[in-house]
């Protein structure tokens, strides 16, 4: 345990630079910023997907309601992609 | 692999200035795009105009389908039938532009979307943003417009403390931002995501032809299927544009909070059955 921590700090002292931990929160910021949004629209479409198997004469209701939902999360997701660009 | 290492990302939408150098009114291949965008929305109404007929055909029908959309599905579905057609004329113009504007990131030898630089997205979503805060102001009067706004109705007392603040930055710094970024986001992933496959489609198959290369037909397969992807995501950042723009006037007529509104339905659909002998008029 002590000799992996010994490594990490060698490492750190040696490999690790400013530039490669940012390539890392390039990465991060998109990743993790599309966790919640992701499941955000699956849950979006699954409840417009049964409200419109379930009352198919209002599906034309639903479904700009869907596209609203869907629109409003997916910029949250679209943040962080722009924000990796701009960092 | 070192391909996508050394692709810099932000120069692919930098282009060097063609005419007008040093002024403010510089044209790039950009504002050419974004000219051809214009140019390509007039002209495909003007010409579907031209003809009049008692029965249209052709390119008429096309642009009389497409007006009518926006008119029925998007301005009278959301704002209702007595203020929808109003605005259908701005939804229009906003829709049809944004398509044309998209749709060149998909034309061969173009292969660009003006719309996946800031400045044009940021103009349409200033353009909204006036639009839906003066009707506000002119429909239910200033006061009770910022009231409706900041102080929504049936919320304790001390919660304004707290959702106060939160809807003055939802409503007029929040709206116009996310409508700028979601339309530059998705045509902006769409266009480095083709760049990406189709630099290693090209890199596979032509440049370094090796034991590799059968990787490169891959590519090329799954680029083109991000390309029909692509026709979706342009159609769908229009709609959703135009959609949230018809949202955002509809809440600024009818005072806050779409439930009003929805909850009225029943008479939205009574009403629909009158404007409908309207639209077949049109069409007609």
């Amino acid at each position: 345990m002590t000799e992996f921590a010994l490594q990490l700090a060698q490492e750190a002292q040696t490999g690790v630079t400013d530039e490669g931990l940012k390539a890392v929160a390039h990465g991060l910021v998109y990743g993790l910023g599309a966790i919640g949004p992701g499941v955000g629209i699956g849950l979006v479409f699954s409840s417009a997907i049964q409200a419109m198997a379930r009352q198919p004469e209002t599906a034309g209701e639903t479904r700009t309601t869907m596209f609203l939902g869907f629109a409003l999360i997916e910029a949250l997701a679209l943040f962080g992609f722009v924000l990796a660009f701009i960092l | 692999m070192q391909l996508a290492l050394e692709l810099d990302v932000p120069h692919l939408f930098l282009w060097d200035p063609i005419w007008l150098k040093g002024t403010p009114f510089e044209v790039n291949r950009v504002v050419l795009l974004m000219m051809v965008g214009a140019a390509l929305c007039i002209g495909f109404f003007l010409y579907g105009a031209a003809k009049k007929a008692l029965v249209p055909k052709g390119a008429r029908n096309l642009a009389e389908t497409g007006y009518l959309f926006v008119r029925n599905n998007i301005a009278i579905d959301v704002i209702g039938p007595k203020d929808g057609p109003k605005y259908a004329n701005y939804l229009a113009s906003v829709f049809f532009f944004i398509l044309f504007m998209n749709v060149l990131a998909i034309v061969p030898g173009i292969h660009f979307a003006p719309t996946s630089r800031m400045a044009i997205p940021f103009m349409l979503a200033i353009l909204t943003w006036i639009i839906f805060n003066i009707v506000g102001l002119v429909k239910q009067g200033p006061l009770h417009y910022f009231k409706g706004t900041l102080f929504p109705p049936g919320v304790p007392k001390l919660v304004y403390i707290l959702l106060t603040p939160i809807e003055f930055f939802s409503v007029f710094i929040v709206r116009p931002l996310t409508l700028m970024v979601r339309l530059l986001a998705n045509m902006m992933a769409g266009h480095v995501l083709l760049t990406i496959f189709f630099l290693f489609t090209h890199d596979l198959l032509v440049k370094n032809l090796g034991p590799a290369s059968p990787l490169g037909v891959v590519t090329l397969l799954v680029g083109t299927g991000l390309m029909m992807l692509e026709m979706l995501v342009i159609v769908m950042q229009a709609y959703i544009f135009t959609m949230l723009t018809a949202f955002y006037i509809s809440e600024a007529v009818h005072g806050h909070g779409a439930e009003e509104h929805l909850a009225s339905g029943e008479e939205t659909h009574d009403s629909h059955d009158h404007v409908r002998p309207v639209t077949e008029g049109v069409a007609a």
